[in-house]
């Protein structure tokens, strides 16, 4: 029986969505998308301030996909899950311009 | 029965939960993998030793398929997920199956790439770029590919034991495995083939 408690509450809070809101994900996730290729097919911008658009759809697509299939935003009030990916992204960070950054300079030297 | 004792605690975390958040941490390690690889494909991106460039290679309108094809299959794996909430198995196991079959297209146009590419004299040693390039999205193809035969196992437990808390679970932890497999496509598609061909 208490088991069973257990496992209630644990569906609820799990949640996982609607199919609203997947539908509304899936939209938008589709948008973020075209939005980047007609940029690119079309030349908007020149080609330097283009970028920002690629990253920014990069980076709203990467947030959809977070908050309405990953159900980040769902979980229970010690957020693990948010902080292990706080974690993860900064180690990104990190590995990402921290190779950039010395690249450059390897450059330099060559 | 692991679970029996969480009854007893009511204000602890259930031991499906803390196996979700496990998952959750193996895929912080990937995205770690993935930041390697990026960052190496980034660095070496100009290193192409005088052979074929992003420009000279990809051919965008495949990609551009590919990517809606991996975005619709993130959206089916989602409606998988609804199916088994609502206690739904023969829809659960027809929504992974579509999943298997977006994922299994996504992977034949990438390899139809590669053997284009190597056609056209772009093979993996020809320069440091390409490396890079073959390195980075072919870890994620095989990514796809090991989520595929998961999906697979996964539908032959539910099939032999039906909808029950351990393959609830199962089936939440492939759903997230392949919506992080979109989110690294989505950074694959915009700093490789978007930012390339720019």
């Amino acid at each position: 029986m208490s088991k069973q408690s257990v496992h209630g509450t644990t569906e609820q809070h799990g949640g996982h969505g609607s199919l609203k809101s997947y539908v509304i994900g899936f939209v938008l996730s589709l948008v973020f998308t075209i939005i980047p290729i007609m940029a690119l097919e079309n030349g908007w911008l020149d080609s330097d301030k283009r970028l920002i658009i690629y990253l920014g759809a990069a980076l709203f697509q990467f947030i959809v996909q977070l908050f309405f299939f990953m159900h980040l935003k769902e979980e229970d009030k010690p957020r693990y899950n948010l902080m292990s990916l706080l974690l993860g992204l900064f180690i990104v960070f990190l590995i990402v311009i921290g190779s950039i950054w010395i690249m450059m300079y390897n450059m330099v030297a060559l | 029965m692991a679970n029996v004792n969480a009854g007893h605690h009511d204000h602890h975390p259930d031991q499906e939960e803390l196996r979700t958040f496990a998952f959750w941490i193996y895929l912080m390690t990937d995205v770690i993998l993935f930041a390697t690889l990026f960052a190496t494909y980034i660095v070496l991106q100009g290193s192409t030793d005088g052979g074929p460039g992003p420009k000279d290679l990809f051919q965008m309108n495949g990609i551009y398929a590919s990517t809606f094809i991996l975005l619709t299959s993130s959206f089916t794996s989602g409606l998988a997920i609804l199916a088994m909430n609502k206690g739904n198995r023969l829809a659960l196991m027809n929504w992974l199956g579509v999943t298997i079959f977006l994922g299994a297209s996504f992977l034949f146009l990438e390899i139809n790439e590669f053997i284009h590419m190597v056609s056209e004299g772009a093979t993996i040693g020809t320069s440091a770029f390409l490396t890079a390039f073959y390195t980075l999205v072919g870890t994620h193809g095989l990514h796809v590919t090991l989520g595929m035969g998961w999906m697979i196992i996964v539908i032959m437990q539910i099939a032999k034991h039906g909808i029950t808390p351990v393959t609830k679970r199962k089936v939440n932890i492939i759903s997230l495995f392949w919506h992080f497999l979109d989110v690294v496509w989505i950074f694959v598609f915009t700093i490789v083939y978007v930012m390339g061909v720019n």
